[in-house]
């Protein structure tokens, strides 16, 4: 089995704040990310694909295929944009990292199988990086 | 407890199968198929997995393993046009899974035996495509 690992890079804005906690609790809970008008991040993305390596094409997963998945499904969504406002599933949802990853996996999942069609390899790994110093892991 | 060694080569490859057309491997290996070939700086990260020896604190010599990886896959590869100048890859395309496992083969064998066993080969292709391989077993 090979896993093949492939970055990607959007520019995003959120904030962190829940209805269901006064402006103390959610200063408390969020910290500095709770400031009213948002802030943003260099999100760094991680998918990593498992499989057999195809005799003929000596590939695990086509790039050209998981990448156009990508841009589709989510940097086309989220690349340069407000997160509480700009993507649906942040209507109620806090867009955490947690949150997020989550978003990714369920939109990489509903397209994956008509994407690749035929021998489809496996999502194995989420992983997205909200600063240097923060990295959050979806495994499948 | 594993240990990691990084070495780096650069290569240059073209990835095409032969009985595909040209706008078929376009579709397959994007800008990768173009003809006359492009280039990478490869990085490698080897991973050892074993436990300490007792008398020397190391599980496996890293000057060894420096001299392992060099004389086995950088010499061999390193400003190297791989599809013409490296076996099997006249024959196989040099995509990243089919390096990963081919470096995987060639240091296999200096593990056999020893304290030490080969446990991942990750291949940096470029800083935002990787491959992880770890032989043949699932």
């Amino acid at each position: 089995m090979t896993r093949l690992t492939r970055r990607y890079k959007f520019a995003a804005s959120h904030r962190l704040h829940s209805g269901r906690f006064s402006e103390e609790e959610n200063r408390e809970l969020y910290g500095k990310c709770n400031n009213p008008h948002g802030h943003g991040h260099d999100y760094v993305l991680d998918v990593s694909v498992s499989g057999p390596v195809d005799a003929a094409s000596g590939q695990v997963v086509n790039i050209q295929i998981l990448d156009r998945l990508v841009a589709g499904q989510i940097l086309r969504d989220f690349d340069h944009k407000y997160l509480n406002a700009d993507v649906c599933e942040f209507g109620e949802t806090i867009p955490t990292s947690e949150n997020i990853i989550r978003v990714m996996e369920n939109r990489l999942r509903a397209h994956w199988r008509h994407a690749f069609a035929g021998e489809w390899p496996r999502l194995e790994k989420i992983r997205l990086r909200e600063t240097r110093r923060n990295a959050f892991e979806l495994v499948s | 407890m594993l240990i990691t060694r990084r070495a780096e080569f650069s290569s240059s490859h073209v990835c095409a199968q032969p009985s595909l057309s040209a706008e078929q491997n376009r579709e397959l290996y994007g800008a990768a198929s173009n003809p006359n070939g492009h280039g990478h700086n490869y990085v490698l990260e080897v991973t050892l997995e074993g436990e300490p020896d007792p008398v020397t604190g190391m599980v496996f010599d890293l000057k060894v393993l420096k001299e392992i990886v060099n004389k086995t896959v950088v010499e061999p590869m390193d400003h190297r046009f791989l599809n013409y100048e490296v076996p099997p890859f006249d024959r196989i395309v040099p995509t990243a899974e089919n390096l990963a496992a081919e470096i995987w083969k060639r240091l296999e064998p200096h593990f056999a035996g020893d304290r030490a066993r080969l446990h991942n080969v990750r291949l940096f292709e470029t800083e935002d495509l990787y491959v992880d391989y770890a032989g043949d077993r699932t």
